[in-house]
Parts: C-alpha cells; sequence; structure tokens
C-alpha cells in the first residue's frame, strides 16, 4: 500500500533529516513508528502524503508515485488520512462542519450526505452530542476523536498519525488509543508515530525504530519487543519501558 | 460672546449636511473599505505566495503607496486617470471619471496597501498546522486559502481592519480638494455661503468625534467578545 524507498532529505546541504529510508506499509498492515525526538520520524511520515518535500528516492501509494510532479496530490492525499499532534481542527468551524468541509469541497458530497457520514463518525468517536459546537469548547482528547472522525469521512485507504496522543493530557490519552485500537482492529491501514508502546504492543504488526534519521530497527512487533537488535533500540526500550 | 454666533445654521443645514454630506462620506467609506479590504487580500496574498517576482511587485506597491501623501494621491488620479483613460482606450480625447468614481478608485487603492499588511499579519497569526491540515483532507491551495486561512485571519484581524475603516472614514474628507460636498465639504459650502466658519467647523468636528469615537467604542467590545471565543 505504502512503499518508500531510499528516501534521503535534507534541509540544508550540511543537515541531512533522513537517510536512505526504505520501507513499506502493506494493506490492512499496523506499523508503529518510533525513535527519540528529533530522529525524523515525523518527517517520514510527513513525507508519505507529500506535506514535507524531499530531494532523493520514491515514496508510492497504492501505486501512485508522491513526488511525481504530475500526481495530482490534492487528490491523492484526500485517500490517506492524517491525524497530527495538534489535533489541528478548524477553530472557525463547528464540529460537524469540521467533518463536513473537505467531504463537500473535495468529494463534491451533498450536505445532507456529508452531515450523515459526519454523524455517524461523530457517533462511533462518542461525540454526537458535541456535534454543534467549536473546537474550543472541546477537551483535548475529545478534539483528537474528532480530527480521527474527520479522517476517516473522507473514507481513506490508510491513515497517518503523526504523534496523536503527545499533546493530550495522560488522562486523555486511552481514550484516543482505544479509537485507534478499533480502528486497526477493523483492518485499516495505518503508520503511526507515537511513544505508545503499549499501543505497539496490543495491534501493531511491525514496529519501526528510527534514530537520526535512519531506519535502525524494522521489525515484527514480537521480535522487537523480544530482543531487538540493534544497541540503539534497546537502550531506547529500556529507557522509555523502565517506568 | 456666544450671542455672536448663530447656531442655528446648523438646524437650516441639516437636512443637506446629512442627507447629501453624510450619505457621500458613509457610502464612500464603505466600499473603499470593501475594495481596499478584497485588493489588500489579494495583494497580501500574492506577497506570501512563494512567488518572488509576484511578492517582489506586490511589496513594491505596498511601499509605494504608504509613501505618498494620500492628498496627492487624491489630486494626481483626478488629473492623470482621464489621460491614463484616453493612452488605454485610444480615444481622441480625455475620458470622462466622475469625482465619485476617481475618488473612489484612489481610496481602494490606497487602502488596499493598508489593509494588505493587516491581512498579512493575519495570514500570518495562523498556525502552519491548519494549511498542513486542509492540503492533508486533499483541500487545493485556492480552498485552503479560502476556507480556513482567511476566514481565521479575518477575524483574528477584524478590530485592526476596523479601526483602519474609523481612520478612513475621517480620511474621506480630503475629497475636500476636489470640492466634492462630502460631509465635511457640505458643512464648508454651507459656512462660506452663511459666513458661518466657526459654527459649521465646530459642528463638523463633533460629529466626526462623536462617530468615530462610538465606532471605536464597539470595536474594543468586539475585540473583547473575540478574544474571549478563540
Amino acid at each position: 500500500m505504502i512503499e518508500i524507498s531510499h528516501v534521503n532529505k535534507w534541509y540544508s546541504p550540511s543537515f541531512q533529516v533522513l537517510k536512505d529510508c526504505t520501507t513499506s506499509v502493506a494493506k490492512g498492515e499496523v506499523v508503529v513508528v518510533c525513535g527519540p525526538s528529533g530522529s525524523g520520524k515525523s518527517t517520514l511520515i510527513k513525507c508519505v502524503n507529500a506535506l514535507e518535500p524531499f530531494q532523493d528516492g520514491a515514496i508510492t501509494i497504492d501505486g501512485l508515485k508522491v513526488n511525481d510532479p504530475k500526481t495530482d496530490l490534492p487528490k491523492l492525499r484526500s485517500r490517506v488520512g492524517m491525524v497530527f499532534q495538534h489535533f489541528e481542527l478548524f477553530p472557525h468551524l463547528k464540529i460537524i462542519d469540521n467533518l463536513c468541509l473537505a467531504q463537500q469541497k473535495v468529494l463534491g458530497r451533498g450536505q445532507e450526505e456529508a452531515t450523515a457520514k459526519g454523524m455517524k463518525l461523530l457517533e462511533r468517536v462518542g461525540l454526537k452530542e458535541q456535534a454543534q459546537k467549536f473546537p474550543a469548547q472541546l477537551s483535548g482528547g475529545q478534539q483528537q476523536r474528532v480530527a480521527i472522525a474527520r479522517a476517516l469521512a473522507m473514507d481513506p485507504i490508510a491513515m497517518l498519525f503523526d504523534e496523536p496522543t503527545s499533546a493530550l493530557d495522560p488522562e486523555m490519552i486511552s481514550e484516543v488509543l482505544d479509537v485507534m485500537v478499533d480502528l486497526a482492529r477493523e483492518g485499516m491501514t495505518m503508520m503511526v508515530v507515537t511513544h505508545e508502546m503499549g499501543f505497539a504492543r496490543k495491534v501493531a504488526h511491525r514496529v519501526i525504530f528510527m534514530d537520526r534519521g535512519e531506519i535502525v530497527e524494522d521489525a515484527k512487533k514480537e521480535d522487537f519487543f523480544g530482543q531487538p537488535r540493534s544497541e540503539r533500540a534497546q537502550q531506547f526500550l529500556s529507557k522509555i519501558l523502565s517506568h | 460672546m456666544l450671542a455672536n454666533f448663530d447656531f442655528d445654521v446648523i438646524r437650516r443645514s441639516l437636512s443637506y449636511l446629512f442627507i447629501d454630506g453624510m450619505t457621500f462620506t458613509v457610502t464612500l467609506t464603505a466600499l473603499a473599505a470593501a475594495g481596499g479590504l478584497f485588493f489588500g487580500t489579494m495583494i497580501a496574498l500574492m506577497r506570501l505566495s512563494g512567488y518572488r517576482v509576484m511578492g517582489w511587485i506586490a511589496g513594491l506597491y505596498v511601499d509605494f503607496m504608504r509613501s505618498l501623501p494620500l492628498v496627492l494621491v487624491i489630486f494626481w488620479f483626478y488629473f492623470l486617470v482621464p489621460y491614463i483613460g484616453q493612452w488605454i482606450t485610444g480615444s481622441s480625447r480625455p475620458i470622462k471619471v466622475g469625482a465619485f468614481a476617481s475618488s473612489l478608485i484612489t481610496f481602494i487603492l490606497f487602502e488596499a496597501a493598508y489593509f494588505s499588511e493587516i491581512m498579512r499579519a493575519g495570514i500570518q497569526s495562523i498556525s502552519r498546522g491548519q494549511p498542513a491540515a486542509a492540503s492533508a483532507l486533499g483541500l487545493t491551495y485556492a480552498q485552503t486559502m479560502r476556507y480556513v486561512v482567511l476566514p481565521q485571519a479575518f477575524r483574528n484581524m477584524l478590530p485592526v481592519l476596523l479601526t483602519q475603516t474609523i481612520v478612513l472614514f475621517q480620511d474621506t474628507s480630503l475629497v475636500y480638494v476636489l470640492s466634492i460636498p462630502d460631509f465635511l465639504g457640505a458643512a464648508s459650502k454651507v459656512a462660506q455661503r452663511d459666513g458661518r466658519l466657526v459654527e459649521m467647523y465646530l459642528f463638523a468636528a463633533l460629529i466626526y468625534f462623536t462617530i468615530s469615537c462610538v465606532a471605536s467604542y464597539f470595536v474594543r467590545r468586539l475585540q473583547a467578545r473575540i478574544s474571549i471565543i478563540r
């Protein structure tokens, strides 16, 4: 579904953020990307739907090359859902309108169809009653669940999560993870940048460990948590799992 | 001392002052603000577009307009536009541009420079995650601007835009140099005709002061409300 091959990215000639990254996400597969901050994991996931440009290599989604100038990027992006660390709901629009905007403007759905779809998804994430409120009136956890619903409203073929729980208060993390776990169990193709190893243990098929712009480890979940081959991954795991 | 003044001249000229004069002033202010906002937004988008030539042209325009006194631009425009029109259309004599049309165009062009700086600040105040989220949903650049960035920029900047409009409201009195009877022009005409300069100019000042103060008060209240919503 998502093929990443030999991607290199430089912020400046002397600063390389991604070094020869190669991996893939198969249909229905859940891949967790972890690593210390500054390791390039967020940059990598943003390259997947071309929110960040990269200079070298190739990424294809469902057979379409992301870094091909001929690719209709808006159309491609509309098929890949993305959830951000800081939610990025549109603060001037009501919750339901946040869900309807792209459905109507990008997919050309009518008001009624878009609203029905939006309400169904709000119900799914347990926020049907909040439809007429504005984002600022919701808690962080609620906003992130709305953001997931907004992405799902586009009927995406895959979902990208960029540290979806990093900006949340601890007691709100589980309500977001629950939604993501359900999604994973339904067979959604997911690429998730996160430090939530509990989530990785529960639903991930593979875990990628990145450090200094490189993919250091790309292993099946059982192998990764059992005995990571690289020393850096072992150190990282021992640090975040020791508490 | 007050015995020498005849304040009844105000009462006698009220309908001329307000129905003719103030209507013109308010119409010009409203149209110039709307036009200035539209073109100002376009200029702001050009400056932020990332295309160097477009940004350069827009920047030059803004700097140029902001370094000229408004009266000069009004004058120039009034006398030059007929000839520019002649040159463009290739007609044999200068084309006729009414005083209203000429002053409206001038104010729109002038205000566009100021509104563009306000809108530019407004657009830059939106976090980069917002357009990223819009693009991630598949919205095009134009749609992202139209439905996500500009509405927020406009809302954030509304108090500043309105304050600039109050300044514009006062500035429209400069059309006086084209002897157009706006509110101040009308007051001035009555003043000269009846020899009641002190009374009329005092009254005109009072009216400008009152309207601007009341408007500023409402802008402050609006500002307080917006900051709560955000």
